[in-house]
């Protein structure tokens, strides 16, 4: 028998938990691996011992988390990790983004990726300038499912009237930044209560646990960009095959960043803005006739058309902008700020373009959230900003769509990423 | 909101193991993939297929032999890349030893870690600029940590503190003459989920990752094969003396080189049972049957900055 044969497969969700040690965020990813018995025993064994040695009573579970010997020497955390467990349903995976001075970026980064992401709050604090900062990057970078975990319930004698005030305080701040989809759920990681088991000591609470959230949440990447676009990675053309049938193969290979699109669909292929229809969908040669978002296909069109990588196939009616301006969210990466005398590389889907900045709007202060006049981009700075490009990006706006919104900026003097665009 | 369809958590993995073997192929002039033989190598093979067929490979395979590798494994590769119709470079770590650029410190000495220098040397005849690598980071921690285009220097070397930001699916796999990309695309399955795949997709395997009968001795807790014959007919991992040699019925989980590569007691004859057996461990796999990377905790970390895989 497969493990996997009778039970339905629910996808996969990337999620990202944000959070400093001292609000037990290493404890809660510990606990979610621990409880789904993504721990085996010999791992168990090692931070049994570590955790013995350090004189510790209990195992501790954010030893988990420790990471690589530069950041041990070091007593910080350089980096994001990522982490795996899986339920028999759904597999999961975790961004680890650290919590130190340069949390912005590696935030950014880890949730670029993430459907969803925990903030965590401890139940002794509060809301704090940190969980003001977590929400409003996470919500620029576009997650679409916000949880807040009150943790360290345990130490507040599970208190629902501190729990209440924490909701109250956080909605009141969530308003006014614009963050609309939020649950709340109050938690102790310490001792498991309503991660994957209820617990005894939060019967008040009547709400889903929280791994009964992350169950339950849809998986797929983007909720609302329907428009179908298909950035061209590759084009196979097998001529010097010694099958006479491929001789005319050309196969235009790459992954749906969003939308569907099946044989017989009209489609323009950009930025010639040639039009064809679709004359297979194929995997591996294989045709299978149609394919919607993230998977990673081959389209074969009726007529002979040139498209190489760089070019984007659409539906003819509902092309996206080709501009050679953006105004963007950019979050700066580099320890080099930005510097307006030079040229950049901006990456785009599988396109490139030369480009120069040539406004910064304003900058966030992420601390207060106020925006703030600003003539220079440092690293972990986040600032409304324009380029100029040299060649035509097929853009749409990043809230409509992460897959054709989001471009990284590349110093081509060292190849370094140093950048990250959100399209407005 | 319409109602959306969803990939199961093997196809979500594939598209995108696919969409970054494209990435390299359209963003590098050069690049090889990495092939052992191994299960995990296996899996990518199949996935270079759906990702270039009805095209051939736009990279050679290659493998670095350390000359101590299982002969199952070394007749599988072999077969393997000949059923392909893809080329298949082979650089080995002997080699290097005669050229005097690997020096093990006894004759005794895994060659595991030498591969790095075998590798690096085969990146420099052939002038690769990508390498295309099986790691996943399940596996260890250092590789939890690392990129999914991870960019090593001139002496290959990785550093965990200076890696370049990746975010959504836009990779970097710029770099200068001289200078490599590493790119895992199968960075984010689990040891799970490559078994699963093997099983979806009806994946040969070689014959040692199914329970077998094999001589063995018990050296500090770990299983460890003896009388191991090489491809040259040659017989390693000699068993020390006072050692008892037992028959036991045993599997690999992984396999590399004989020196560090320890199997566990199964009887899972089948990919089947092996899914089953792999749900219930209760032992990681590198803790389970890597030799090496018990030597230090940080050894892998180590290795890498060495310019390991």
């Amino acid at each position: 028998m497969s493990a996997n044969q009778t039970i339905e497969d629910h996808g996969l969700l990337r999620f990202l938990t944000c959070g400093s040690v001292d609000d037990g965020k290493s404890t809660l990813i510990g606990r979610l691996l621990f409880d789904t018995k993504t721990i085996l025993a010999d791992t168990l064994n090692a931070i049994e011992k570590t955790s013995q040695k350090r004189g510790l009573g209990a195992v501790d579970l954010s030893l988990l988390t420790d990471g690589l010997q530069a950041e041990r020497e070091q007593g910080i955390t350089i980096d994001v990790a990522y982490r795996y467990f899986s339920t028999g349903t759904r597999k999961y995976i975790i961004a680890d983004a650290p919590g130190h001075e340069q949390y912005t970026r590696n935030m950014v980064t880890a949730a670029s990726t993430a459907n969803l992401a925990i903030i965590l709050i401890d139940a002794r604090k509060g809301v704090l300038t940190q969980t003001r900062r977590h929400s409003k990057l996470a919500s620029l970078v576009g997650i679409p499912h916000l949880v807040v975990a009150i943790n360290k319930m345990d130490l507040v004698d599970y208190s629902q009237e501190t729990y209440e005030k924490i909701k109250a305080d956080y909605l009141a701040f969530a308003a006014k930044v614009g963050i609309d989809d939020v649950r709340f759920i109050p938690l102790s990681a310490l001792n498991g209560d309503m991660i994957v088991e209820r617990g005894e000591a939060l019967n008040w609470y009547e709400g889903p646990t929280l791994m009964e959230i992350l169950e339950a949440v849809p998986a797929a990447h983007t909720e609302h960009a329907e428009k179908f676009r298909f950035p061209v990675q590759y084009v196979c053309r097998p001529q010097d095959s010694a099958n006479p049938e491929l001789h005319d193969y050309r196969g235009f290979m790459g992954r749906v960043e969003s939308g569907s699109i099946k044989v017989g669909d009209q489609v323009t292929v950009l930025p010639n803005g040639l039009e064809s229809t679709v004359k297979a969908v194929q995997i591996g040669g294989v045709d299978i006739g149609a394919a919607f978002t993230e998977q990673s296909v081959t389209i074969l069109l009726a007529d002979e058309i040139d498209c190489s990588r760089g070019d984007m196939i659409v539906k003819t009616a509902e092309a996206p902008a080709a501009v050679k301006e953006i105004r963007a969210t950019v979050c700066w990466l580099a320890e080099a700020p930005l510097d307006r005398a030079r040229t950049y590389l901006i990456r785009h889907t599988t396109r490139d373009s030369k480009a120069k900045l040539t406004a910064i709007d304003h900058r966030l202060d992420v601390n207060t959230l106020e925006n703030l006049p600003a003539d220079k981009l440092a690293m972990n700075d986040i600032a409304e900003v324009t380029f100029k490009l040299a060649q035509p990006l097929f853009v749409d706006p990043y809230t409509e769509n992460r897959g054709t919104g989001a471009f990284i900026v590349i110093d081509e003097s060292n190849n370094n990423t140093v950048g990250a665009g959100m399209i407005l | 909101m319409t109602q959306r369809k969803t990939l199961s958590h093997l196809d979500w993995l594939e598209a995108e193991a696919i969409h970054i073997m494209r990435e390299v192929a359209g963003q590098c002039a050069n690049p090889v993939l990495l092939f052992s033989g191994g299960k995990d190598s296996i899996c990518m093979l199949r996935i270079a297929e759906k990702a270039f067929r009805p095209g051939k490979f736009p990279f050679p395979l290659m493998h670095i032999d350390t000359g101590h590798n299982y002969q199952e494994v070394v007749a599988f590769r072999d077969k393997r890349a000949a059923e392909l119709g893809e080329r298949l470079i082979v650089r080995s770590v002997e080699d290097s030893m005669k050229r005097g650029t690997v020096v093990l410190k006894h004759e005794g000495e895994s060659r595991n870690k030498h591969q790095s220098v075998t590798l690096l040397e085969a990146i420099e005849e052939f002038g690769f600029d990508a390498c295309i690598g099986g790691a996943r980071r399940d596996e260890e921690k250092a590789r939890a940590k690392e990129r999914i285009f991870s960019f090593r220097d001139e002496f290959g070397q990785w550093d965990p503190k200076n890696q370049r930001p990746e975010l959504w699916s836009l990779y970097n796999a710029r770099s200068h003459k001289g200078e490599n990309i590493r790119a895992f695309p199968i960075s984010n399955w689990t040891e799970m989920d490559v078994w699963q795949y093997i099983e979806r997709e009806k994946l040969e395997l070689p014959s040692i990752y199914f329970a077998h009968t094999r001589p063995v001795v018990i050296r500090q807790g770990a299983i460890v094969p003896v009388n191991v014959p090489l491809v040259s007919g040659e017989l390693t991992n000699l068993p020390k003396a006072g050692e008892q040699i037992i028959d036991k019925l045993v599997r690999f989980r992984t396999v590399g080189d004989i020196s560090c590569t320890a199997p566990v007691e199964s009887d899972a004859d089948t990919v089947e049972k092996i899914v089953v057996e792999t749900a219930t461990t209760t032992i990681t796999e590198r803790g389970a049957t890597r030799l090496d990377d018990q030597t230090s905790e940080a050894s892998m970390e180590q290795r890498k900055k060495e310019g390991y895989f």
